[in-house]
């Protein structure tokens, strides 16, 4: 009997407000803590919520985003339960009636085959504060900024079968929500995290197995490998015939496994109700369709329109795509330099080996679309090759200035001049007569290769700047003649 | 000068007779002499209440007082107050010196008033006696081994014994109502969002509702016009202008329409109250009002419903009193379970943990339908039996309680009777409607309140109606005997 996996995934993402869900204190990452962290977000006695209609507008633009049933009328619970960083003894969240419905997403996997994954709900809810249990020996610091924090809670269906489609859905949400400036996506800091709910059962089965929860893991990395490895584990257990109880795990990056932090019998009983403190969310088809005419272009439109546009590969175009800033530094290039393959070529070869390495975001690139544009000009007019372009990219990179200058002040530019080109290639001729002789001798159909050797002299000779057409078409022409003399 | 209603103090300070400062002390002095018998003050702050008056006095010397400029009043202990201990009558928070104000306070600092103190409480506003405060019974000032009522026992007690003119209070089942009957003054509790929240430390939160208490409904006037608004901090407050309540006091009741519910005048309640509520009715139809029979037929399902609704809110508004950023925290705890489990078994009274009990109950999965859900609907029908009686009659009227002013520790031992004693106040907390109660006679030496209620936003209309029946009376007036 072959297993098979049942993924389903929350995701929490961190709604991009100035203010927090419920107060006015600032939900900027990184302050001192409990320097964010105001009356009512401390649950000081007599405070009151407030909603904050941003988060409103950002969880609807998603609803709209995956074509999702939008929740009219939607109303706050409390979900009661104690922990120190939780300051009220209960998280305000949606569960009964929540802001949007189901919805679904599509996914290209690696063969090129389209999934749809189906979104049970998305639901706005307050983040909790933080539990430092590190810094203070015997005790418990407790960092109350980011409590009050918006987040959305994107509940899937149970519809992945793999670790992989399980990445290729959590990293398609993720760029729809920071296309749509909903969400900053950094994981890092924990504005987009993952709880992954893991099965297994027998392929074709109907029923579920039971089912264990991964939370909070903050990577594309260790989501995949933290259901590979939650996968394995299980259907190692009943192999040996046992038994999985259904628990919360957390996954230890650093020894790359899951471990159990509490079982379903000990779970709290959450005791939700509505929230009486805050009115439901009542919204009609005006404000709807306002926010409908406000969404941006995102990933799947832009996509379609990148292959129709620009005649882009499906897999340049699905790259390129995906997030909004690199689609606009894609586009401004292309259209620079006039030269959609080559400005495609270039974002993700040569900018995007650079960014990683140097782990930059692309809106904070040392080199503007507008200036990688320039230089890609110079390589269609033949005024740099492609070569030396990338010495002249790295240049830029390091602030020497434009294309322009830095082909100017290191002297790059191409030799186009055939007579110079001419002399360079007769001298190289000259030089390597054994190569020569080899070259005429051999069978016609094995020369093409052997013209390297030769192309790789002259343009050494050159520096790198010969027009490289000009010195093949040279070195063909008068290798030919040899041969044929 | 002491038994001088808001509206006489804010003429005498208008004319010069006094100033704020010596009103301030008189009271001071008063409460010194006379608290310790009435208990009815959890925190005096007479440094406050003295820089206030001097600026009270400047701000009127300089031509800006308003109405409230310079009037003493004292604030139920349930309003959070910057920089003084805020207690809500409880141990947990006996610690808990508030770092802001509550809006109401706010607005009452902005007109001017002078606070004297914070007045004693039922813990957390849980009780009909004021028994269950941290700080030990306030008590009745016409009868010292008497109950004032509760929650708000301590503002009906300070009142009655001529501590302050005026006070805040809150009312979640008849916390303003009930302790004004018992202690023969004048309390409102206004429409549901009439009155800022932000700032009254939570109970039931869909209940909760502060009101002005006072010796008269034109004083009631007086405060309600500091008190009412919108409040962009609480969400449930309503967007609605605010009238002037004095301007409409001494329209006539002429062709005013008296409903009484069959359901308010039963068997179980002490005759004497019905005699005096019955006579109460006639001075109303002596003023020009008419009177009919009416039925509120769910009125016996009120106490069933709020003893799920309101312990139900509680147990989750009082989660965040969990030792950890604020309050009381138990000696060396050993672990957080432990931290948690002593820091509110220790610092939470009997009657609280017992709300908590029945609220967390009341919410657990498996019992939440048949329980809150049930409740739920219940609410909605004796709402709907107030709006359909208030489309026939303008005024429902009725006792405020079923009994005058009970002896203390008479009915602490069963809590189901001591919850029967607000079975006439607490319906309409469940309908967001206001009522008023004011003094109308006595029974056995104690006061009798007389509850008028009245349709969502018709503070006008019964402030207008209790004032032209104490202007046709004189209960109000009445003071008990030192």
């Amino acid at each position: 009997m072959e297993w098979e996996a049942v993924i389903g995934l929350e995701i929490h993402a961190q709604l991009a407000t100035k203010s927090k869900i419920f107060s006015g204190a600032s939900t900027a990452f990184g302050a001192e803590p409990n320097t964010q962290a105001c009356a009512v977000d401390l649950a000081l006695p007599g405070t009151l919520p407030v909603f904050n209609a941003e988060a409103l507008r950002m969880a609807v633009l998603f609803g709209l985003a995956i074509d999702a049933e939008i929740g009219y009328t939607s109303v706050f619970d409390r979900k009661n339960y104690f922990y120190p960083d939780l300051p009220k003894g209960y998280q305000t969240s949606q569960l009964f009636h929540p802001i949007v419905g189901t919805g679904y997403v599509d996914l290209e996997l690696e063969d090129g085959t389209v999934k749809r994954v189906g979104v049970t709900r998305a639901h706005l809810e307050e983040d909790a504060g933080k539990s430092l249990h590190e810094e203070f020996p015997s005790m418990t610091g407790i960092d109350l900024n980011r409590a009050g924090t918006p987040l959305l809670e994107i509940v899937s269906e149970p519809d992945m079968r793999s670790a992989e489609e399980a990445v290729a859905y959590v990293k398609k949400i993720h760029s729809i929500v920071t296309n749509l400036g909903i969400c900053d996506g950094n994981m890092a800091e924990g504005s987009f995290r993952c709880d992954c709910n893991v099965s297994v059962r027998y392929k074709g089965e109907e029923a579920f197995g039971n089912r264990t929860e991964t939370k909070n893991i903050n990577s594309f990395r260790f989501i995949e490998k933290a259901i590979k490895g939650e996968i394995i584990r299980q259907i190692d257990i009943l192999e040996d015939g046992g038994y999985i109880t259904q628990e919360t795990r957390l996954y230890d990056a650093n020894k790359d496994e899951t471990r159990s932090m509490r079982s379903k019998e000990e779970a709290n009983d959450y005791r939700y109700f509505p929230c009486p403190d805050l009115l439901p969310i009542v919204i009609d088809d005006d404000y709807v369709n306002q926010l409908r005419d406000t969404l941006p272009e995102l990933p799947d439109a832009r996509k379609a329109r990148f292959i129709e546009q620009y005649q882009l590969s499906d897999y340049d175009a699905m790259v390129l795509s995906a997030y909004r800033d690199l689609s606009h530094y894609f586009e401004t290039v292309a259209n620079t330099a006039g030269d959609a393959k080559l400005a495609a070529n270039w974002v993700m070869g040569e900018l995007s080996k650079l960014l990683n390495q140097n782990d930059t975001e692309i809106n904070a690139s040392p080199v503007s679309a507008e200036q990688l544009g320039g230089l890609l000009l110079r390589i269609k007019d033949n005024t740099i090759t492609g070569k030396i372009a990338k010495q002249v990219f790295e240049a830029m990179w390091a602030g020497e200035g434009s294309a322009d200058e830095v082909i100017e002040s290191k002297g790059l530019k191409q030799v186009t001049d055939s007579g110079a080109i001419e002399a360079m290639v007769d001298d190289v001729i000259a030089a390597n007569q054994p190569q020569v002789d080899q070259y005429v001798n051999a069978e016609p159909d094995k020369r093409g290769k052997m013209i390297g050797f030769f192309m790789g002299k002259v343009m050494q000779a050159s520096q790198g700047k010969a027009n490289p057409g000009q010195v093949q078409g040279l070195l063909k022409q008068k290798l030919d003649a040899l041969a044929n003399g | 000068m002491l038994d001088k209603t808001l509206a006489e103090l804010a003429q005498g300070l208008a004319t010069g007779e006094f100033s704020s400062v010596e009103l301030t002390q008189n009271y001071l002095d008063r409460i010194n002499a006379e608290d310790g018998k009435l208990n009815s003050f959890i925190t005096v702050t007479p440094e406050q209440a003295l820089a206030q008056a001097s600026a009270a006095d400047q701000r009127r010397a300089a031509g800006n007082a308003d109405a409230f400029t310079g009037l003493p009043i004292a604030h139920k202990d349930i309003f959070c107050t910057q920089g003084v201990r805020t207690s809500c009558g409880s141990k947990m928070l006996d610690n808990f010196v508030s770092p802001y104000n509550a809006t109401i306070v706010e607005h009452f600092n902005q007109a001017g008033a002078v606070s004297l103190g914070k007045t004693n409480m039922d813990e957390f506003a849980m009780g009909s006696s004021n028994e269950s405060s941290f700080y030990g019974p306030a008590r009745n000032p016409w009868n010292t081994d008497c109950v004032p009522g509760g929650s708000s026992g301590g503002s009906a007690a300070s009142i009655a014994g001529g501590l302050t003119p005026a006070a805040t209070g809150s009312d979640t089942g008849g916390s303003i109502r009930q302790p004004a009957a018992l202690c023969g003054i004048t309390g409102l509790k206004p429409t549901y969002g009439r009155v800022s929240r932000y700032g009254m430390i939570a109970y039931a939160s869909s209940l909760d509702q502060a009101g002005p208490m006072t010796r008269t409904a034109e004083d009631s006037a007086m405060m309600l016009n500091v008190m009412a608004g919108f409040d962009p901090k609480d969400s449930t407050s309503l967007d609605r202008p605010v009238p002037d309540y004095t301007l409409t006091l001494n329209d006539s009741l002429k062709g005013l329409k008296i409903g009484l519910p069959k359901e308010f005048f039963s068997d179980d309640i002490d005759p004497q109250i019905t005699i005096q509520v019955q006579n109460a009715i006639r001075e109303f139809e002596a003023l020009g009002a008419t009177v009919k029979q009416i039925s509120l037929p769910n009125t016996h399902l009120a106490i069933p419903a709020y003893y799920i609704i309101a312990p139900a809110e509680a147990s989750s508004n009082l989660s965040r009193f969990d030792g950890v950023r604020y309050g009381y925290r138990c000696e060396d705890p050993t672990d957080l379970e432990d931290m948690y489990k002593r820091s509110r078994g220790e610092g939470f009274g009997e009657e609280v943990k017992r709300r908590i009990m029945v609220g967390t109950y009341a919410l657990s999965e498996g019992f939440y339908d048949a329980y809150y859900k049930k409740a739920l609907q219940i609410r909605r029908l004796i709402q709907q039996d107030y709006v359909t009686a208030l489309s026939e009659v303008d005024i429902i009227m009725g006792p405020t309680t079923p009994h005058p002013a009970f002896k203390l520790g008479e009915k602490t031992a069963d809590p189901v009777t001591m919850y029967m004693e607000d079975i006439f106040t607490l319906s309409l907390n469940l309908a967001g409607m206001p009522g008023i109660s004011v003094p109308c006679g006595f029974a056995n030496g104690l006061p009798v309140g007389l509850q008028m209620i009245g349709n969502y936003f018709a503070e006008e209309r019964l402030l207008n109606a209790a004032h032209q029946f104490q202007q046709a009376t004189d209960w109000h007036t009445q003071t008990p005997g030192q």
